[in-house]
C-alpha cells in the first residue's frame, strides 16, 4: 500500500524508500533492536541544532540522547523579570532533536535531586503511553530511559505533562521543545524534488504568565512552588504577560541575531507548545512551508505568514535573496513588539536591484 | 505615603472587594485566646495496611505491599479537622497564608484550600499558641485513626509486565466504577459522622495532609526486600476517600496529578499532639501505659 506521500510523489520514490527498509515495515523483535547500530548525540542549545545528516546513511539506528531537567530562575526580559523556570537541559525551549524516520529515539531523562518537582516527557512524535509521559514520570533523584520508534516524519513538540494542573504550569514554565524526524531520503518540495538546507535554526516560542503585585510590578518568588497559586490565576486569564522566542525578550536579536548569507537556504523550525502563533519573515517569505510540520504532506509554497497551532511545530524553508536585517516575528504585532516575539536575521551579500530599488530618494512633494 | 494611609487603603479595599470569607477573620480578631482543639486519644495498637508510595520490581509497577505497623505510643489526635475559624486566627496573626478557598463556606466548616506548607505553618503557630507540640499525623497514624474509614490505594489494578496499558485501563475503570460525583462544597464539621473510634469526618469531602513523603521503592527480585528507594519530600501523602499524592505547595485538590482516582474535592488537615501531654499523664497514672 502506498503512503499518502508516496502517492503524491509518485510510485518510483515510494518503491525506492520501501526497498531500503524491508525489515522495518512491520514490528521489529527485541533481538533485531539489540542488533541495531547506536549513535550518541550531544544536544546543543537553541537556536542551534546538533550536527545531523539530511539524508540518512544506512539503515535505521538507535539514537541515544540525554536530557537533564533544570529548575532555575531565569530572566525573561530587559527589566529583569524573573521566571521560576523548569527546563530540559537548561534552555527554553529544550534542544531540537533530529533523527530519521524508522530510527529509534532512546532518551535518558535525568531529574537531579537538587530539583524540587517531579517531571516527565510527552513526545508528540511517539505512539502510546501519553506520548511516553506515562512511562517517564521521575522524582528528584531519579532518571528514566524511554525508547520510541520515530514512525512519522515531521517536526513535533515534546513537553512535560506530569498530570492535572501541573501540565500547563510546567509547559508555560519552559518545559517544551521539539524533535524533527526527517524522511530517510531528505526533504522534498511540493513537486517531489529534493531540497536541502544550508543552515537550520530552531525557534521555540513561549507564552509566560508572570503575576504582578498591587503596584503592577512583576513579582518574584523564591521557588516555583511559591509562585504556583498566583501564576495559575494569571494563566486562567489566558493573556500572557510575555510572548517570547527562546526564553527571553531579545534572545535572538543584537549579538544573538541569527546569521545567513544571500543565496543560503535556511530551515526555520518553529514550535509553540501551548498557544497559536503566526510567524512572518519581514521582507522575505516562506519558499516552502510545512505549516503543520509534517513532511508527508507537500509543503505550501510562497507563504507570507504561516500558522503554527498551539501544541505543534512547523518549519519554513527560505533562500535569502537580499542582504539586510530581517525581523522574524509573530505577526500578531502586539505580541511581536510589546510582548517580545521578535527575532532578527543578519544577512550579508550583494543587493539585487532587480528585486527592489529606490527609484527616487525622499524629497519634498512635487508641486507641478 | 504614610503608614496610616497605607493601612486605610488596605482596609477600604478589603471592605469593598472581599466577600463573606472575611467575616470569619473579622470575627476572629475579637475572639478570646485560642481555644484548645477537642482531641481523642487512641491507645497503642497495630495496623496492617498498604504502605504508601509507588513500588517497582523488574521495572514494573507492583501493588503496594501490605505491612503490619505497630504504634507503640498512644495517639492523641484532633477529633475534627482544623476549622476555617481556627485557621483564620493564624492568618490574622500573620503566621499563616490565607486559605485558597473560593466557595462561601459555613463558619464551622473545616479549613480547605490549604497546602502541606500551610498545614505546617498552622502546626507551628498552634504549637506556640497552646504551648504544646502539634504536628501532622504520619500516614500510618492517619490510617490507624481512620480505622474502618481508611481506604488507601485502589484495589483491582492489573499489573501486566508485558502490557503496561492494562494498568492504566483498569485503574481508569476502577475510578469510573466508583461513580463518585465531585462534592466540592465544604460542610460544617461533623457532617460526615464519626467512626468506630469516635473521630469525626474521616473520608468525607476533605482529604487530609500527612507528614509522610512520597517514596518510590524498587523491590529486590525476590520481592521480600528493598533494592533501592528514592524519597520525594516535595510531594506528601494525602488520605481520604482514596489515597493521593500532591506537591507541597498545592492547595487545590483538582490539581491531582499524582493521584489515581477522582481528584480530591478539598485539601485540609488535622493535627496530633506530639509530646506526651496531659492525656498520657492520666493514662500513665491509671497504669494503662
Amino acid at each position: 500500500m502506498l503512503t499518502r506521500r508516496e502517492a503524491l510523489f509518485g510510485a518510483a520514490i515510494g518503491a525506492a524508500a520501501v526497498a531500503t527498509l524491508p525489515a522495518f515495515s512491520a514490528t521489529v523483535t527485541k533481538a533485531e533492536i539489540r542488533g541495531l547500530a547506536r549513535e550518541r548525540i550531544k544536544l546543543v542549545a537553541p537556536p542551534f541544532v546538533h550536527a545531523h545528516d539530511q539524508i540518512a546513511k544506512g539503515g535505521p539506528k538507535i539514537f541515544e540522547f540525554t536530557m537533564t531537567v533544570e529548575e532555575k530562575p531565569m530572566v525573561i526580559d530587559a527589566d529583569g523579570t524573573q521566571l521560576n523556570a523548569m527546563t530540559y537541559n537548561g534552555s527554553i525551549p529544550g534542544p531540537l532533536m533530529v533523527v530519521h524516520q524508522d530510527d529509534y529515539v532512546e532518551l535518558t531523562l535525568v531529574n537531579p535531586d537538587t530539583n524540587s518537582l517531579a517531571h516527565n516527557i510527552d513526545f508528540h512524535a511517539a505512539t502510546g503511553a501519553l506520548g511516553g509521559g506515562g512511562l517517564t514520570l521521575i522524582n528528584p533523584g531519579e532518571q528514566v530511559t524511554l525508547r520510541f520508534k520515530a514512525t512519522r516524519t515531521g517536526t513535533f513538540v515534546y513537553h512535560c505533562a506530569p498530570g492535572g494542573a501541573m501540565i500547563p504550569w510546567h509547559v508555560v514554565s519552559g518545559m517544551n521543545g521539539a524533535i524533527m524526524v526527517l524522511p530517510r531520503d531528505g526533504l522534498r518540495n511540493d513537486k517531489g524534488k529534493p531540497v536541502k538546507y544550508d543552515k537550520i535554526f530552531y525557534i521555540g516560542e513561549s507564552d509566560f504568565y508572570i503575576p504582578r503585585d498591587e503596584k503592577g510590578n512583576y513579582k518574584t518568588y523564591e521557588s516555583a512552588g511559591d509562585g504556583y497559586d498566583d501564576i495559575v490565576k494569571v494563566m486562567r486569564g489566558l493573556i500572557p504577560t510575555h510572548v517570547v522566542f527562546n526564553g527571553k525578550v531579545g534572545s535572538l536579536t543584537g549579538d544573538n541575531a541569527m546569521k545567513a548569507k544571500v543565496g543560503e537556504t535556511v530551515l526555520i523550525v518553529h514550535s509553540q507548545a501551548n498557544r497559536d502563533t503566526r510567524p512572518h519573515l519581514i521582507g522575505g517569505h516562506g519558499d516552502y512551508v510545512w505549516e503543520q510540520g509534517k513532511f508527508a504532506n507537500p509543503p505550501a509554497k510562497d507563504l507570507e505568514t504561516w500558522f503554527i497551532r498551539g501544541g505543534s511545530a512547523g518549519s519554513a524553508l527560505y533562500t535569502f535573496l537580499q542582504p539586510g536585517v530581517y525581523a522574524y516575528v509573530n505577526h500578531n504585532l502586539i505580541e511581536a513588539v510589546e510582548l517580545g516575539a521578535t527575532a532578527h536575521f543578519m544577512v550579508e551579500g550583494e543587493w539585487n536591484d532587480d528585486l527592489m530599488t529606490q527609484v527616487e530618494a525622499p524629497k519634498p512633494i512635487a508641486t507641478n | 505615603m504614610s503608614p496610616y494611609i497605607l493601612k486605610f487603603v488596605a482596609v477600604a479595599m478589603a471592605a469593598t472587594s472581599v466577600p463573606v470569607g472575611l467575616s470569619i477573620k473579622a470575627a476572629s480578631w475579637h475572639r478570646p485566646p485560642h481555644a484548645v482543639a477537642v482531641t481523642t486519644t487512641l491507645l497503642s495498637g497495630s495496623i496492617t495496611y498498604p504502605i504508601p508510595g509507588e513500588f517497582l520490581k523488574d521495572g514494573h509497577p507492583q501493588a503496594n505491599p501490605r505491612l503490619k505497623r505497630q504504634l507503640d505510643q498512644p495517639l492523641e489526635i484532633m477529633t475534627y479537622q482544623v476549622s476555617a475559624e481556627d485557621y483564620a486566627d493564624c492568618v490574622a496573626e500573620g503566621s499563616c497564608q490565607p486559605a485558597q478557598e473560593t466557595h462561601t463556606i459555613p463558619v464551622s466548616a473545616p479549613v480547605t484550600g490549604v497546602s502541606y506548607l500551610d498545614a505546617n505553618a498552622y502546626a507551628r503557630w498552634y504549637s506556640q499558641a497552646t504551648g504544646d507540640q502539634w504536628r501532622l499525623p504520619s500516614d500510618e497514624e492517619w490510617a490507624f485513626a481512620a480505622a474502618e474509614r481508611f481506604a488507601g490505594e485502589f484495589e483491582g489494578v492489573e499489573n501486566d509486565a508485558r502490557n503496561p496499558a492494562r494498568r492504566w485501563l483498569t485503574s481508569y475503570k476502577a475510578e469510573v466504577d466508583l461513580n463518585r460525583k465531585p462534592d466540592p462544597l465544604p460542610k460544617s464539621r461533623g457532617s460526615f459522622g464519626v467512626n468506630s473510634l469516635g473521630l469525626a469526618d474521616f473520608s468525607g469531602n476533605v482529604w487530609e495532609w500527612t507528614s509522610t513523603c512520597y517514596v518510590r521503592t524498587t523491590l529486590a527480585a525476590n520481592g521480600g526486600s528493598v533494592a533501592s528507594s528514592v524519597d520525594n519530600c516535595g510531594v506528601h501523602v494525602l488520605e481520604g476517600l482514596h489515597r493521593a499524592y500532591m506537591s507541597n505547595f498545592v492547595s487545590d485538590g483538582r490539581s491531582g496529578g499524582c493521584a489515581v482516582g477522582t481528584p480530591p474535592d478539598n485539601l485540609g488537615f488535622r493535627l496530633v499532639r506530639a509530646s506526651p501531654g496531659w492525656a498520657n499523664k492520666v493514662l500513665a497514672h491509671l497504669g494503662v501505659i
